[in-house]
């Protein structure tokens, strides 16, 4: 078996793991995606009084916000996760290598993301009577799919909290992510916020995809017209996730270093 | 030819935070020092291939901390260990390919079942899942797991039941060099004798190298050809149980590896657990 198809094969093992995991979790999924639906109605009811394209707009900002939020939490929190579970010293030894890992983590990631998001646009598109017919759908899809390197980028980046500290790193992560909520303009334009936070905004990759899916639901645009925002998304992406790789590495050397692999940390 | 384990000069240290008392600590969580506890000490070991290289020691004495040390999950900060050869720190994939490791706590994802477990290490280690689901049930079939165990998750499972699924995790990915890391602790005595067993079967039928550490002397005493006993993070003899229990006998007939942790130490095993 030559390399590649053994490092394909692990790769394989983690996305494999993952959703063997949702299926036993399975009450749980139901929960979250029931919880997901409801908060995305109850932000579209806020717009119900402006019309259609308000609600369309609100719910496109719930729908992205939790695309961006799994990949995030999928990835950053794979570390914690696998604490938990007392598999972690388990799977940092097997012969596989740590890109391959964090890959297979994000590929369930985009996957399962990509998922949830398809059920939560059609369960709001029908309560909500909205019509998609402008909707560039393959756009849109492309979007989503461009927009994950850099989230997954950010995502290696926050998995190195729980990595370094097991008892402060994750809620870290989670104010990392709240922080990337207020600044990316997924309920508001980013116009409106204090001007000291907005330049804030103009580094947030979610502000790139949040308007550029809008661009794409609502008013219908080609790719062709989006073609900078996506560039700048993609090359985002490519300076994120190597140096995610990067520090997540150097995050592992020093957990050997101090040995904070193990389950108790 | 390259013995299968070989540490030179190594050693581990942590800080560790100091305990304190009560209200500064309370008042302050981030105020206080930390200490530096040394956890291996400068430690020299050749266990060569094919060897049942046990490792005694009361808790805290540094045993887990060396079995970290081979399997690469842990970095020494003075010395060098090499398995068959290959550096544990520059060529740690390798040496990952040659070793498996079984540790006190079954190291599951709780939730999923006994195949989902066993599948997913066959496809970190490169083994066939046709083939691991075979080897799997004939081992586990061995220790009285019948029936649809297997599709179980691993939950309803009894600790022993866990651990024994952990040494058929090991097993199949056909390592040469085998860590046991209390592989025995908490099983009750049948459990124990079976693991013991198939520690010895391993090595017999398939050249596998084994390193086990254990609180049991008996056990120790049972399947090792070498014992180490280890304190405070160095060897403090390492022999044959024989000779090791030769060392100490004088006028007594029946002398326990127990005995020889006293003598040499000076100090009670019971006491150290």
């Amino acid at each position: 078996m030559s390399q590649a198809t053994a490092e394909m094969k692990s790769l394989y093992a983690f996305v494999e793991r993952n959703f063997n995991l949702v299926k036993r979790y399975l009450g749980w999924e139901i929960v979250f995606m029931v919880y997901n639906i409801v908060n995305a109605l109850t932000i579209g009811f806020i717009g119900v009084t402006q019309g259609k394209e308000t609600v369309l707009y609100l719910v496109v900002g719930a729908m992205i916000w939790g695309f961006l939020s799994i990949l995030f939490h999928e990835v950053s929190e794979s570390v914690s996760w696998e604490r938990w579970e007392g598999t972690i010293e388990y799977t940092f030894m097997a012969p596989v290598h740590r890109f391959t890992h964090l890959a297979g983590m994000c590929l369930y990631a985009i996957i399962y993301g990509i998922i949830r998001t398809i059920v939560l646009l059609g369960a709001v598109v029908i309560f909500f009577s909205l019509s998609l017919e402008n909707a560039n759908f393959l756009a849109a899809l492309v979007i989503l799919v461009v927009s994950s390197f850099s989230f997954i980028g950010l995502g290696l980046i926050a998995a190195v909290l729980p990595l370094m500290s097991p008892e402060k790193g994750s809620q870290a992560t989670h104010i990392f992510q709240a922080l990337l909520l207020l600044i990316s303009g997924v309920y508001y334009e980013t116009s409106i916020l204090p001007s000291w936070i907005r330049p804030l905004s103009v580094v947030s990759p979610a502000t790139y995809t949040l308007r550029s899916m809008r661009a794409a639901l609502l008013e219908g645009r080609p790719l062709a017209e989006m073609l900078g925002t996506l560039l700048f998304l993609l090359a985002t992406g490519f300076l994120l996730i190597p140096l995610g790789v990067f520090i997540f590495h150097q995050a592992e050397i020093y957990a050997k270093k101090s040995g904070k692999l193990k389950r108790s940390g | 030819m390259s013995p299968a384990i070989r540490c030179r000069e190594i050693t581990k240290f942590f800080w560790v935070k100091n305990s304190g008392n009560g209200i500064k600590k309370r008042l302050l969580p981030l105020s206080g020092k930390k200490k530096m506890l040394t956890a291996v000490n400068a430690l020299d070991l050749e266990v060569p291939k094919g060897e049942i290289f046990g490792i005694v020691g009361p808790n805290g004495s540094g045993k887990s901390t060396l079995v970290r040390l081979i399997s690469t999950l842990l970095l020494p900060d003075i010395g060098q260990i090499e398995v068959f050869g290959h550096d544990v720190v520059k060529q740690r994939l390798r040496v990952r390919r040659m070793i498996n490791r079984v540790s006190v706590d079954a190291a599951f994802f709780k939730k999923l079942s006994c195949w989902e477990n066993l599948s997913y290490a066959a496809r970190l280690y490169g083994v066939p899942v046709r083939e691991a689901r075979e080897k799997a049930v004939e081992i586990l079939e061995r220790f009285g797991f019948h029936g649809d165990r297997i599709n179980q998750p691993m939950e309803n499972l009894s600790r022993g039941m866990q651990q024994m699924v952990a040494i058929a995790r090991a097993y199949f990915t056909a390592p040469i060099l085998l860590l046991l890391d209390e592989p025995t602790t908490g099983l009750d005595p049948k459990s124990k004798r079976q693991v013991q067993e198939f520690v010895l079967q391993v090595r017999e039928n398939h050249d596998s190298t084994v390193l086990i550490t254990t609180h049991d002397m008996d056990e120790a005493d049972r399947i090792c050809d070498r014992v180490a006993i280890i304190d405070r993070g160095r060897f403090v003899a390492l022999d044959t149980p024989e000779n090791l229990k030769s060392q100490v006998r004088g006028e007594r007939k029946e002398v326990s590896l127990e005995d020889v942790f006293m003598e040499l130490t000076g100090r009670d095993w019971e006491n150290e657990e």
